[in-house]
């Protein structure tokens, strides 16, 4: 196997615990679930582009088949000492203050992996 | 047609399964009193081989045991036995990293308490590995210096994901022209103020800074466990 196979298998992996998620949420509110949206953090492991594959394939022959993946990516952000406030770093391959450029590993967002939302369409509880 | 899209609020962590068991895990290693140690790094850095080194030394004094995920084969557990301590295999199949899970599973039938640490080797993988929580209490990361001195660079999620770097393989840092305070520099940058490792589990060079590092950790949990 190799490194790219690996990772769209962690990708599919994912996406089909956010199908799950997202159809528990939709059978106990009794709603139909045509999108999800994600909260992605740029350190979370997970690749957009894989997980947006993944989570097509993951959605076949289930009640989400056909929702749409909203992916709102997070930049990393550290709490910069110097600063005495959060801020974005120069680059993952550089964890400094964009803005004084002091070090930091005090991350405060940038690990995020959160179904944040669902859009739905409500079904006619008429008749349920 | 009346339906309207509509937008209801969930804020659920996607992997909230995992972190759940992980957390549960974390608890259970707590109340036994037993250090856990997680291993990551890329295939063939050297991860086996370190961690019978670390078995066989620490042995001596402590009471150590494994878990050791591979894609397929047996081989890590059958030479990780030959530290003479408890070792099971997980044997992940397709999947490219150990989950809380699997960690829980694998732990059936051994008794915690009769632990003082406890190592989990982790698929070789510096990817998939980053997003799981083991219920471990410290990650180590490796990387041996025949991989580059880049490798912090291309793979930052991992080395956030880690408490402690590793640098494996310091035996044939000379032949492979091993840039150290660039290596360093690297780890560094994606990573400031992480505590670095360099050793070599082949000569032994720098074990005995990392296993005195390992069991002072073990001694300062065991305290914080009696204050509290």
């Amino acid at each position: 196997m190799t490194a790219n196979e690996q990772e769209i298998m962690h990708e599919l992996s994912i996406a089909m615990s956010i199908v799950e998620l997202a159809q528990e949420e939709s059978e106990r509110r009794g709603v139909q679930v045509s999108a999800v949206h994600l909260k992605l953090g740029e350190l979370s492991g997970v690749v957009k582009e894989a997980l947006l594959g993944s989570f097509e394939m993951a959605c076949e022959d289930t009640p989400l088949e056909g929702a749409r993946l909203v992916i709102e990516e997070l930049p990393v952000l550290i709490f910069c000492a110097t600063c005495q406030a959060q801020r974005p770093i120069s680059s993952v391959q550089l964890f400094c203050c964009a803005e004084c450029g002091t070090p930091s590993g005090d991350v405060v967002q940038g690990k995020e992996l959160e179904v944040v939302a669902l859009e739905i369409e409500e079904w006619d509880r008429s008749l349920v | 047609m009346g339906s309207q899209p509509r937008l209801i609020e969930v804020r659920k962590n996607v992997l909230k399964q995992n972190d759940v068991t992980a957390r549960a895990l974390r608890e259970q290693f707590r109340a036994a009193g037993v250090f856990v140690v997680s291993l990551v790094s890329s295939p063939g850095s050297g991860k086996t081989m370190f961690l019978e080194k670390t078995l066989t030394l620490l042995r001596k004094n402590h009471r150590v045991a494994a878990l050791v995920g591979d894609l397929a084969t047996e081989n890590d557990a059958v030479r990780l036995a030959r530290s003479q301590a408890p070792v099971k295999q997980i044997t992940t199949g397709t999947l490219c990293h150990l989950e809380a899970a699997m960690v829980q599973n694998a732990l059936q039938g051994w008794d915690l308490n009769e632990l003082d640490f406890l190592f989990i080797e982790n698929v070789g993988n510096l990817v998939c590995p980053s997003s799981y929580d083991l219920g471990e209490k410290l990650r180590l990361v490796l990387i041996s210096v025949t991989e580059g001195e880049d490798k912090p660079l291309k793979y930052p999620t991992i080395f956030n994901s880690a408490d402690v770097a590793v640098v494996t393989k310091m035996d044939l840092a000379e032949a492979v022209e091993f840039d150290w305070q660039s290596a360093y520099g690297n780890i560094q940058a994606v990573r400031p103020g992480m505590l670095v490792f360099k050793l070599s589990a082949k000569s032994g060079e720098g074990m005995d800074d990392y296993l005195d590092f390992l069991k002072q950790r073990l001694n300062e949990s065991r305290m914080a466990e009696v204050i509290n």
